[in-house]
């Protein structure tokens, strides 16, 4: 039985290959939802911070979701479910997106997350849930696994209303707000 | 998404630790939290499908990808393996992408501060799926080391960068192939930050004849073995 291969970083050059300014059609990028993507657009935004407070200008966030439905897109629709964004010289990194549906009885609805940076050995998992769902954070079976004081650092917050609801989610990597990671 | 789908975990005797003091940007970048079990995974043990759109048959070519008035300067390499999951079994249909610095050790990146010279036919990006045994196969040149920043006269050995996707979100893997017998492997931070040897020589790929081709290019092969196999949790 073969090992596990390890992981390295990412480093700081990997932009070419994966977050390419024009990239082609097919490759992953910040935009999930084209115009006429079924389902609510919303706009998650949010800023990547080292353990000092300062911004990570060199790292990358991927994402990966369900559909508006909750199902898991398969390649064949028009919503991939899965994008990326490198963070600019802010620390910020965004996504245009659909607002996914539960994947399970009694899940709220939720994004999954891996964080890629400089200076990270390994990309830690994180999940994005939203603030106006309240109801079902309160019953979600991976919040309620998080100790009360620290399941805040999973909540994407709503910061505009409206036709296309846009969302603000800090990343935290390291120091007293640190972003809870599993071990996916 | 079936119920009751398990990944094997993450085997972290194999893995780097996050913060690892020789290599410096880790020290504020590392989670200092431990890692929290994830009590339900449908998410993470679904993963995005890339089909014959995300590639072009001329992505795995280094060679000729960014060619713009002739050929990229260097030693032509073939580098070619297979994705598996821990049980042996192949990955077929994945997206591997790689990344690297060109044969004088610059990486075509605006960040870049090294003093060597950038080649104009040369990107150092590529991408592929592999076939339905697993297999991948790229052409590119070898890169060359390059120093950084972490301490006194350090360098980097010679790597590419590596990307893949299995059929879990959770198998997302991002590594750094590295070439044999090369001096500076020793001297490494970031290819030491694993402690287990005999997983750190899986970084190190090795020289095949089958993969080197006559008058051409010699061949490296480099496998890479994600966490899995997915299984059904037995019953106890």
């Amino acid at each position: 039985m073969p090992g596990q291969t390890p992981s390295q970083t990412v480093g700081p050059f990997f932009s070419e290959a994966l977050t390419p300014a024009e990239a082609g059609a097919g490759a992953p990028g910040w935009c999930l939802a084209a115009e006429d993507a079924p389902g609510a657009a919303i706009c998650i935004r949010g800023m990547l911070l080292d353990g000092a407070g300062d911004p990570v200008c060199d790292g990358m966030v991927e994402i990966w979701q369900a559909d508006a439905e909750g199902r898991f897109p398969d390649g064949t629709g028009s919503f991939p479910g899965f994008g990326r964004s490198a963070t600019d010289e802010a620390g910020e990194f965004r996504f245009r997106t659909i607002k996914p549906g539960p994947v399970s009885p009694g899940s709220a609805p939720h994004i999954s997350a891996a964080v890629f940076a400089r200076g990270m050995l390994n990309h830690a998992f994180t999940r994005i849930y939203f603030s106006d769902e309240s109801a079902a954070n309160a019953r979600d079976a991976v919040l309620l696994a998080v100790e009360p004081e620290r399941r805040e650092t999973l909540i994407a917050h709503k910061e505009k209303d409206g036709a296309e609801p846009a969302y603000r989610f800090t990343i935290r990597l390291q120091g007293e707000a640190e972003t809870v990671f599993f071990d996916a | 998404m079936s119920e009751g789908r398990k990944l094997n975990p993450r085997d972290w005797r194999t893995q780097p630790d996050q913060a690892h003091a020789a290599y410096k940007s880790t020290r504020l970048r590392s989670q200092r939290q431990p890692l929290v079990p994830l009590a339900e995974a449908h998410t993470e043990l679904a993963a995005p499908v890339f089909g014959d759109g995300a590639v072009a048959a001329a992505d795995s070519d280094l060679t000729r990808n960014a060619v713009r008035n002739g050929e990229p300067i260097g030693e032509r390499i073939v580098v070619a393996g297979r994705l598996l999951d821990e049980g042996g079994i192949p990955i077929p249909r994945a997206l591997v992408e790689l990344w690297q610095a060109n044969a004088a050790g610059r990486y075509a990146h605006a960040q870049d501060m090294h003093d060597a010279p950038l080649d104009p036919n040369f990107l150092g990006t590529g991408r592929t799926l592999t076939d339905e045994r697993g297999r991948y196969r790229f052409v590119t040149v070898r890169p060359g080391a390059y120093p950084w920043l972490n301490h006194h006269n350090a360098w980097r050995p010679a790597h590419i960068h590596f990307s893949v996707f299995g059929t879990a979100f959770a198998q997302r893997l991002v590594t750094q192939m590295y070439f044999p017998g090369d001096p500076l492997l020793g001297l490494d931070p970031i290819f030491n930050s694993t402690a287990d040897p005999h997983a750190r020589r899986r970084l190190v790929s090795a020289f095949s004849q089958g993969l080197t081709e006559p008058q051409r290019a010699l061949g490296y092969e480099f496998n890479i073995v994600l966490r899995g196999p997915l299984a059904t949790p037995m019953e106890d």
